[in-house]
């Protein structure tokens, strides 16, 4: 379903707008590049070359730069996000597959794919200041809001670490399904979020007991079971919703946060990975690994408005508002 | 739809790093069983002569990271038995101090060892026999299977030629008995889907090879009627990989040549693929064969069941890897799974050529009531497996 949404409205935001709209920047894993989407638009308005295969994508808190994993190159790039140019390359460790920036702005958790570690970068001093040994294969990356703790999950371990930032230590492992891809916390950092792309469940963890409060499965008619793999997943700021991409079966599903009730399911892309959300919480962006492609999902109307072809291979996603 | 109760059960899933815990020591065998390499056509491509061994080597590590935060220790012995020696003694030693064993041997070595009185109470993975028969009427239970069966690969590859409408086929057989065992797979499987085998030479080795290949194989494949594709059981790869632009017809070649499906290829990629490709290739210095990937699944199938049940019964560790419970992360695209009537692994199976993927099976549109991946080989209702029941 392709549908312009292009309002008389709209246009006169576009153009009134100020130097940077609002923007989704995704990468591009297979064709290094990223490209840059008009959100007013939904366009693609500009592509950038960067490393080699880039994965990972995010902006710093002040939106002011864009921090990307050029795994292939080892390195965490910086590009400014007015001049689109690539200001300097960041130590990562080997092969940088995703990220997470604590709330200070300054420190980014890295999982090193190839070599079981969590790096942690120091984006000020420009260097890598701790190295955590963690399972094999690690992927999601996420930090709560306090800034205490930081979550590393192993695809293959098949585990959450919690990490203690203040000393970089490992002081719980949680055990989930197979091959862990995301983790999130809740905005009051009370409740994680982990998906199992092969498992096929979405966990939730309480994080002061590290117990776990539900595994969140999926059915879908006429899809088989084996191709719903979870993988991205956003919650919104109230915690009242969160949005799973389920890989091959082309949907991201819409799930009540607190219920753990599956309510809906949108139609999307080829191999939906990862996603971006609006910073109103109006417009979701579905990267589509193999249909190369991006959709947006409007979740006022709850359906998906346009697909917008991108690179080869889309992995990441990220928003960033418009200059205030 | 409702949320899913809780499948893990809380002890193990609250586990605190580095907590007290009573540590579990997993030990793993490796036994294989030297055998005689007949001469092929082309000295380029070796049979590495750890293969097997570094994909088992390789699930060991993955699984002594995950035992590290579990307080799970495994260790992996190797035994490789020459030619000429005692088999059944080797295997005796291998069961006195290990119920667990991971065996890269041809079948009717595996079948003795399974049938030892040692061996009744173990669990033994077969990672390189691809006979029907250990799955069939010759099962056994405490003999579970990693690599796929000739009719797994057989249906592999013929779904992927229904896909594509070629179902008009000749073959060229090799004389040795896997060739003859995978060519019968493959006239099975061409019934099952559909496909017609429309004519079938056996190439003996006679041909005057003085006259070089590009003179011999288009005589050769002169005189068969019109097809698709033309398909090659030679198992060792002695004169399969001279057919492709040799034959009389522009066709191209599938089976142990050409298209072929497999338990692995190093041209998967898909699926973080990359990933165990690239882990694989640090350890061992050569790209994993499917051989080494039926090792290292057994291993990690262990190990995902120590972690599960925090068990190193061997017992138990069966019972969980045919419930289901049990599912592995396996690198090609869906959970791998036991078939509890006869303990062959379900998987997902590429077929590729030496260059580049060519499809991953099951294809689309092949249904099943229970497991897609059940399309693949003889399935439950066809089983004279009753070692199970």
């Amino acid at each position: 379903m392709i549908r312009s949404t292009v309002s008389a409205l709209a246009l006169t935001t576009l153009l009134a707008a100020p130097a940077v709209a609002q923007e989704v920047w995704v990468s591009n894993e297979r064709d290094n590049t990223i490209s840059i989407i008009d959100v007013s638009s939904m366009e693609v308005i500009e592509t950038i070359q960067v490393g080699a295969r880039p994965r990972g994508i995010m902006f710093s808190h002040d939106h002011k730069v864009a921090y990307l994993c050029a795994s292939d190159d080892s390195t965490i790039q910086v590009i400014d996000v007015a001049t689109r140019e690539i200001l300097h390359n960041l130590p990562s460790g080997e092969n940088p597959e995703t990220f997470a920036l604590h709330p200070d702005n300054r420190h980014i958790y890295i999982s090193n794919e190839d070599d079981n570690i969590t790096s942690v970068l120091d984006v000020v001093d420009r260097r890598i200041v701790a190295q955590i040994p963690v399972g094999v294969e690690p992927e999601g990356k996420a930090i709560n809001r306090a800034g205490t703790i930081a979550i590393t999950t192993s695809e293959t371990t098949n585990m959450a670490h919690w990490i203690n930032t203040e000393t970089y230590e490992i002081f719980q492992n949680s055990l989930v399904g197979s091959r862990p891809r995301h983790a999130e916390f809740t905005s009051d950092d009370k409740r994680l979020f982990v998906s199992a792309e092969i498992g096929g469940g979405l966990h939730v963890f309480d994080t002061e007991t590290f117990e776990e409060l539900a595994e969140i499965r999926f059915e879908i008619p006429d899809v088989h079971p084996h191709d719903i793999q979870p993988v991205g997943f956003k919650l919104t700021e109230d915690m009242t919703r969160v949005y799973v991409a389920l890989g091959p079966a082309n949907r991201i599903a819409v799930v009540d946060a607190e219920t753990y009730e599956v309510l809906d399911y949108h139609l999307v892309g080829r191999r939906v990975w990862h996603m971006a959300m609006s910073d109103d919480e109006t417009k979701l962006f579905t990267t589509n690994g193999v249909s190369g492609d991006v959709t947006i999902i409007d979740l006022e109307r709850q359906e998906p408005v346009k697909s917008v072809k991108v690179g080869r291979f889309p992995w990441g996603a990220a928003y960033r508002p418009a200059d205030s | 739809m409702k949320p899913t109760p809780l499948v893990i059960p809380t002890l193990l899933a609250s586990l605190a790093a580095n907590a007290a815990l009573a540590t579990i020591e997993v030990p793993i065998a490796y036994l294989e069983l030297e055998i005689e390499r007949p001469p092929v056509l082309t000295n380029l491509d070796p049979v590495p002569a750890d293969l097997g061994r570094m994909g088992a080597a390789l699930g060991l590590a993955d699984n002594a990271t995950t035992g590290g935060f579990m307080g799970h220790n495994y260790s992996l012995s190797d035994v490789v038995v020459p030619l000429g020696d005692d088999w059944l003694e080797a295997a005796r030693t291998v069961l006195a101090d290990h119920s667990i064993v991971v065996v890269n041997a041809p079948a009717e070595a595996l079948l003795a060892l399974a049938d030892l009185p040692e061996a009744q109470s173990a669990l033994i993975f077969n990672a390189s026999a691809e006979a029907e028969a250990l799955r069939e009427g010759a099962c056994r239970a405490n003999l579970l299977h990693t690599m796929p069966s000739y009719a797994m690969r057989a249906d592999a590859l013929m779904q992927f030629l229904i896909s594509k409408r070629w179902g008009d086929l000749v073959m060229i057989t090799g004389q040795r008995e896997s060739d003859m065992a995978f060519a019968e797979a493959l006239r099975n499987s061409a019934t099952k889907f559909g496909a017609r085998i429309r004519a079938e030479k056996e190439w003996d080795m006679s041909s005057d090879m003085r006259r070089n290949i590009g003179q011999e194989f288009p005589v050769f494949t002169q005189d068969f009627p019109s097809h698709h594709v033309m398909l090659v059981a030679d198992e060792a790869g002695d004169f399969g990989p001279f057919l492709e632009f040799n034959a009389w017809e522009p066709r191209p070649v599938a089976g142990s040549s050409g298209a072929r499906p497999d338990a692995w290829s190093d041209r998967v990629e898909a699926y973080g693929a990359a990933q165990l490709q690239l882990r694989f290739k640090r350890l061992a210095d050569r790209p994993m064969g499917a051989v080494d990937y039926a090792a290292w699944a057994a291993v990690r199938a262990v190990g995902e069941a120590v972690t599960r049940t925090g068990s190193n019964d061997a017992g138990e560790i069966r019972a969980y890897i045919l419930s289901d419970a049990f599912e592995l992360a396996a690198f090609k695209g869906a959970a791998i799974t036991f078939r509890d009537w006869n303990g062959q692994m379900r998987q997902p199976m590429p077929v590729a050529t030496k260059t580049a993927l060519v499809a991953m099976t099951p294809m689309p549109g092949f249904l099943h009531e229970v497991s897609t991946l059940d399309t693949l080989g003889r399935d439950r209702p066809e089983t004279a497996c009753t070692a199970f029941d």
